[in-house]
């Protein structure tokens, strides 16, 4: 190891190799000052526009606080008795269970099925990687407003096909009973491509000695040799897709708030897009408070699950 | 290989393109659609028979309603400003306090780190109401302001920055040091240049979320001079054009056209950037 002397070093001249792994010791006594020079316009600000509001948002949500009032009367839990009282939020934590577990399901299998195809053959990998992972990364607004002329009851692409082929059509996004599947449909559409991603590299990261050592054991056909070792070995990056397919899912703002507002009725109200009404449109900020703070816990809950996936990843490699 | 094994892989393969290439299509129809109507004048967009290309090209007229009475031109620079300066701040705001979680000793490291895993785990929305009455009391709502202050320091930024910065030797800061560098100058001259592959992860990540974001300009902007692309396509939509599919259609073109031109250029990155926010 390449030693190099440095005036603060000399007190501790031993820490510098090996023990104290890979950070450095402290020099000098300006050491703290300039670590806090460094990190403090961050740490202010990670206070000030994140933790704060966090705090902020679940005091709101204990009052009967509205844009504009001076003071703050609490009043407790009333604000999450009213909101599980109220069909209009109970349909649209519903209506985002229901949209979550058609789109993960989707994405996922989808995800994961073109990943496998792409995996198994050495041609075109990147332009079949590139068309699917397109949908991802435009701009979804954008999209979502080519979805409608897609769906459109008269001219829709969707329509004239279904007509063609003797299926039924509708006016997708006008019914109850079609407009959250199809929102899913546009679920599936956008995410399949992020979760075939995360499968490439979860495929890239098996060691080729398994499949050498599967061959050797006879399982020569691909099926073997996804049954045996491929579909075992992608365990855990499955239940790690799982889990961010579904956190996407339950963040699904932008086709809602173009395409149906939460109509007809509620039928296709999400968490995302009632908290935005309640909050922003009719004003009442205690109580789209207490919505955010369920979002919250949903959305933390899952994270902090997709962290813990990490971290056995980390170990089993 | 048999010859039974070489027609088996050979039927395998057809079979293999034959299935990329239906899903494929599936993924595409909707950008084909889009591009479609945009060529077509109005007469044949509400054709019921379904051509690929127009009888009649249209493009001029579409694309010329989008570009002037949708102002697309103004949420196109306006995208591109909020973009940048999301961006710029992020990087200034991150890689200094990314050094110091990495390569420094100090009381309170261990809270600070806490403190940037805390606001990975929020999801941004929720932040949504504060930030609003924040804006509204400093008076900077509806303004450029409005739509860059809540983004400026981005919690997996200082991660992933971190994650890097821990990779690179101690002896280079070591001899950065002895070189008379101050604490600053060996973020900006030594880290960051060595950090690059994390600088295009990031750039990737910020630009196309900011580009895409729909829900905080929602509330943070009210005047059309403001809005980012995502939010002028929608106010466009519902707005008289509604139902002029020719000109709707030749916006959206004009909106998602930057980031996918640079995705065919940069594609490997862009699917690293835009993955590695769900591995950190």
């Amino acid at each position: 190891m390449k030693v190099v002397a440095s005036p603060g070093h000399d007190a501790s001249p031993g820490r510098a190799d090996g023990a104290s792994a890979n950070r450095l010791p402290a020099r000098m006594p300006g050491d703290a000052l300039a670590a806090f020079a460094l990190a403090g316009p961050a740490i202010a600000l990670l206070l000030i526009l994140f933790i704060l509001p966090v705090a902020a948002i679940i005091v709101i949500a204990l009052t009967d606080w509205q844009f504009g009032m001076k003071s703050l009367h609490f009043i407790g839990l009333a604000n999450f008795a009213a909101i599980s009282a109220d069909e209009a939020f109970v349909a649209s934590l519903r209506n985002t269970l229901v949209y979550a577990s058609i789109v993960m399901p989707g994405a996922v299998l989808g995800g994961l099925g073109v990943a496998l195809l792409i995996e198994s053959g050495s041609t075109l990998r990147s332009f079949y990687r590139a068309i699917h992972f397109l949908p991802f990364m435009a701009t979804l607004a954008a999209m979502a407003i080519v979805w409608e002329a897609l769906l459109h009851p008269t001219i829709g692409l969707v329509n004239s096909t279904f007509a063609a082929v003797g299926l039924p059509t509708a006016n997708w996004l006008r019914d109850e009973a079609t407009v959250l599947p199809v929102l899913a449909v546009i679920g599936i559409w956008q995410n399949l491509g992020f979760a075939m991603v995360l499968f490439l590299a979860g495929l890239k990261s098996i060691p080729q000695d398994l499949y050498d050592a599967a061959d050797i054991d006879g399982a020569d056909l691909w099926l073997d040799r996804l049954r045996t070792v491929t579909l075992p070995m992608l365990g855990p990056v499955a239940m790690f897709v799982v889990i961010v397919v579904v956190l996407r899912a339950f963040e699904v703002f932008d086709t809602v708030q173009i395409l149906t507002q939460g109509g007809p009725g509620h039928a296709s109200d999400v968490l995302l897009h009632t908290l935005y009404r309640e909050s922003f449109e009719f004003l009442r900020a205690g109580y789209g408070a207490a919505i955010t703070v369920v979002f919250l816990v949903i959305a933390m809950s899952l994270t902090l699950i997709q962290a813990r996936l990490i971290g056995k990843k980390v170990h089993y490699q | 290989m048999s010859r039974a094994g070489r027609r088996l892989s050979w039927l395998a393969a057809i079979v293999r393109h034959a299935l990329l290439l239906a899903s494929g299509g599936l993924m595409l129809l909707p950008f084909v659609w889009m591009a479609s109507l945009s060529l077509k004048p109005p007469g044949e967009i509400f054709q019921t028979t379904f051509s690929l290309l127009p009888e009649h090209w249209y493009a001029v007229e579409n694309f010329g309603k989008a570009l002037t009475t949708a102002s697309l031109p103004r949420y196109m620079a306006n995208g591109v400003i909020v973009c940048v300066a999301i961006l710029a701040l992020q990087i200034l705001i991150c890689a200094p306090c990314a050094y110091a979680l990495a390569k420094l000793e100090f009381r309170g490291r261990d809270l600070l780190f806490a403190l940037v895993l805390i606001g990975l785990l929020i999801p941004h929305q929720v932040l949504a109401v504060p930030l609003f009455v924040l804006g509204y009391n400093l008076g900077i709502l509806n303004s450029y302001t409005a739509l860059i202050f809540p983004f400026i320091v981005s919690p997996f930024g200082i991660f992933l920055f971190r994650q890097f910065f821990r990779s690179i030797p101690n002896d280079v800061v070591h001899a950065a040091r002895l070189d008379g560098l101050s604490e600053f100058a060996i973020v900006w001259r030594i880290m960051l240049p060595m950090a690059m592959p994390a600088v295009i992860a990031l750039s990737i990540f910020s630009v196309v979320s900011h580009w895409n974001d729909l829900f905080w300009p929602l509330i943070a902007v009210k005047s059309p001079n403001l809005m980012p692309p995502a939010l002028g396509v929608v106010i466009f939509h519902s707005g008289e054009a509604s139902t002029e599919y020719g000109p709707l259609m030749a916006g959206a073109v004009l909106v998602i056209l930057p980031l996918v031109l640079a995705f065919i250029v940069a594609q490997r990155w862009f699917i690293e950037g835009l993955t590695s926010a769900s591995l950190k």
